[in-house]
């Protein structure tokens, strides 16, 4: 077993890590990648690595399930039993089933579910490796395998973590960070409408600690929004840029 | 009163179009007076209304597309229909069959089975039911030669051309025959496999790169260029 | 899935809200009516029954031995688990927990567990081999709105009412003795929850404001005012400004409850 570190943040105010409190872990997003699914996204922030993959708009089975006036979205956020330290068991996890629900949640204010009546969309999320935030990068991840997939959508969601440790409020924890910290808030928003979509909290934090976490990761959901947009162009720019190139 | 964008930008969803006396046209929406895309696509404005060409989108059924479809299944009295839609679609017996539909003598599946591929017009379609399609015009029904490939739905006026430009020299090229389904299913029928395997070749680059210019000359570069290599290789 | 809400009704519901009333004539920051009742269930270690308005959950607590974490060696083991069981509403199917269940039961041990509300170092047999196990069993016997806080507050309210079978250790193994001593808490949460409909923030939403608000948004305090759980759910989504709103309600209602439950 691994010994739990005394301090987070050492004397420099450096993180574990080495990233200052209010800084990001890399990030890297490809769109499009599963050829067969309908849309997929796959993303790495820090040591995560995550797949998303949406199927749809199609009629549901069971037909009991869908709606008569919408679309039904479907989640399931799994982890592969090699993604963590100990191996975690294939079964659904209670904690899996949970978070199924609240990235469900969270991506559901931004479809257009009133278009498609009777009709069903399902997303599935793989966690290949994880390190603390899956769900965020999860959610960032899922709705660009919506947009791959030619949904219609208010806006892309994007989801970033913020928390405390030690007696700091940083941004972007990782497992260790979130293991031994004090507290863990998730956000997930809808940046050009301002619209939080996903909003968890566990550990001590006061209100004015809370708010402050809050709005940190609100601020780190808008510059992955920027990278999340960039990956959802760049698709399409290449073809230009190498025609560009030929002539 | 101002638009956001430039000529042929690609913008993604949630991105704010426009501020003002403007409309939401093709994959946008309005909300607070300002106008967003709700699709990765190229934003243009015609006449105060703000449109978004989807570069991803599936088919929507309408009433009046032609479209081509795979039957599923055989059921009591008609077919179920893949269209490539959210939706799977019906064709009636009685549409199909001339004289009055009788379940206990007609064999349906003599007419058309599980796998078929047929070219089909919906004749209706609402938010309650799926859609219905009919085959009894000229040019519709069972598909028996060619061979069949899917293009994003919103690529087909791509492939079309201005005034048919593009599949004119497709066709043209290559001596097959093309119809083009509006669920982005299209049937290349030629005098042989290689021909249609050059005209599909060209379709798909058109996909790949209809947001470009001067992609008309390039297909027509590129099928004359493949049509030689092929004459070298048959003489050699 | 519940049954279908009438336009009228729903109409209705919409435009008392817009007014700050409510079809019961509460305010949108009252509670309904709440009683609670300890120790019903004598085959529990402790036991508590909420009714709130209409909605009724019963808790169970049972304590045994068992491992602790190989990670947390010196405490005791706190787990939650929630039952919506099908004679409490029409929409709840018999089977195993599904999602509704596991995020009720998952919310309610965050509020207890943050909020350290069981000191579990005291529930130490023999460190890293033996501890106490505390179960908690949420029971929702009727479903009428509102099952996170009424859970929440049976649960503590259970807990309160729980005793541990006093024990000794001979040769190694553990016999329980006569007498019982009471669970040692250190703290007690409340949860508020507060629905929103067409962008209006109501205090414990019942049935029929469930099947017509958009989302809503539990938050836990502890004894010291501070947040211990948050958790936000349903399709819809808050703007920044209306988390801070329904923060602010929530502190004030949690503290009133704290003061009517003298905790």
């Amino acid at each position: 077993m691994n010994e739990k570190p005394e301090k987070l943040i050492d004397k420099k105010g450096l993180r574990l890590d080495g990233r200052k409190p209010d800084e990001l872990r890399p990030v890297k997003i490809e769109v499009g990648i599963l050829s067969n699914a309908d849309g997929s996204a796959y993303i790495e922030q820090g040591k995560n690595k995550i797949l998303a993959a949406a199927f749809g708009p199609k009629e549901m089975h069971p037909k009991h399930l869908s709606l008569p006036d919408r679309m039904v979205l479907r989640c399931r956020y799994h982890m592969a039993p090699f993604s963590v330290q100990e191996r975690k068991s294939p079964a659904p996890s209670r904690r899996e089933v949970e978070l199924s629900k609240v990235i469900r949640e969270a991506l559901e204010p931004s479809v257009f579910v009133e278009y498609y009546p009777r009709t069903g969309v399902d997303i599935f999320i793989e966690v290949l490796q994880a390190d603390g935030g899956t769900r965020c990068a999860s959610i960032t991840a899922a709705s660009l395998a919506l947009a791959d997939a030619g949904i219609p959508m208010r806006d892309l969601v994007v989801g970033c973590a913020a928390g405390k440790v030690d007696d700091t409020v940083v941004l972007d924890l990782f497992d260790t960070e979130d293991k031994v910290g004090s507290a863990d808030v998730p956000v997930a928003l809808m940046p050009n409408l301002n619209a939080v979509t996903l909003l968890q909290m566990d550990g001590i934090l006061t209100p004015e600690e809370f708010e402050k976490a809050v709005n940190l990761a609100m601020e780190g959901c808008k510059t992955i929004y920027t990278l999340q947009k960039e990956a959802l162009k760049t698709k399409y720019m290449d073809v230009k840029q190498e025609e560009e190139v030929e002539e | 009163m101002p638009t956001f964008f430039e000529k042929k930008q690609v913008v993604t969803p949630g991105e704010v179009l426009a501020e003002g006396d403007y409309l939401a046209g093709e994959n946008t929406y309005a909300e607070d007076n300002k106008i967003y895309a709700s699709r990765i696509g190229l934003a243009n404005c015609d006449n105060k209304k703000v449109n978004v060409v989807a570069l991803r989108a599936f088919y929507f059924p309408k009433v009046g597309d032609m479209v081509i479809g795979t039957v599923l299944e055989v059921g009591f009295n008609g077919w179920t229909v893949d269209i490539k839609a959210p939706y799977t679609a019906l064709l009636r017996a009685s549409d199909v069959l001339s004289r009055a539909f009788k379940p206990q003598n007609d064999e349906l599946s003599q007419v058309l089975n599980m796998g078929d591929l047929i070219v089909a017009k919906i004749a209706s379609y609402d938010r309650a039911h799926d859609p219905q399609l009919t085959v009894g015009e000229p040019g519709l029904g069972k598909i028996t030669r060619g061979q069949i490939m899917k293009v994003t739905p919103t690529k087909i006026p791509r492939v079309i051309g201005r005034k048919g430009s593009m599949i004119s020299v497709i066709k043209q090229e290559t001596g097959c025959q093309i119809i083009l389904g509006l669920n982005g299913v299209i049937l290349v029928t030629g005098k042989n496999p290689e021909d249609e395997e050059l005209a599909m070749m060209a379709i798909q680059r058109i996909e790949e790169e209809s947001h470009t210019s001067g992609l008309t000359d390039r297909i027509t570069q590129f099928l004359k260029e493949e049509k030689a290599k092929r004459e070298e290789n048959k003489n050699e | 899935m519940s049954s279908v809400i009438t336009r009228v009704r729903l109409k209705q519901i919409e435009q008392l809200i817009e007014k700050g009333k409510r079809l019961d004539e509460r305010g949108v920051g009252d509670y309904r009516e709440i009683k609670i009742e300890q120790g019903l269930i004598e085959r529990a270690e402790g036991s508590a029954r909420v009714l709130l308005g209409k909605t009724e959950v019963l808790v169970g607590v049972k304590v045994e031995t068992g491992e602790p974490f190989p990670d947390m060696p010196n405490n005791g083991v706190l787990t939650v688990n929630a039952e919506l069981v099908p004679l409490a509403s029409p929409s709840f199917e018999p089977g195993p927990p599904d999602e509704n269940s596991i995020e009720l039961a998952r919310i309610v041990d965050r509020g207890i567990r943050e909020s350290k509300a069981i000191n579990t170092e005291k529930l130490v047999i023999e460190a890293g081999k033996k501890v106490f196990v505390v179960f908690v069993d949420i029971y929702v016997l009727n479903h009428d709105g509102n099952l996170i806080d009424a859970s929440a507050l049976a649960a503590v309210a259970a807990l309160l009412n729980t005793k541990m079978p006093n024990y000794e250790i001979e040769d190694g193994e553990v016999r329980i003795k006569q007498g019982y001593t009471p669970l040692p808490m250190k703290n007690h949460p409340i949860t508020v929850t507060l629905g929103k409909i067409n962008g209006k923030l109501i205090v414990d939403p019942w049935l029929e404001e469930e099947q017509v608000m958009d989302s809503r948004i539990s938050i836990a305090f502890n004894d010291e005012g501070n947040i211990c759980a948050v958790q936000k759910g349903g399709a819809g989504c808050f703007i920044p400004q209306q988390i801070l709103e329904a923060l602010k309600i929530a502190q004030e209602k949690a503290a009133e409850l704290r003061k009517r439950m003298d905790w």
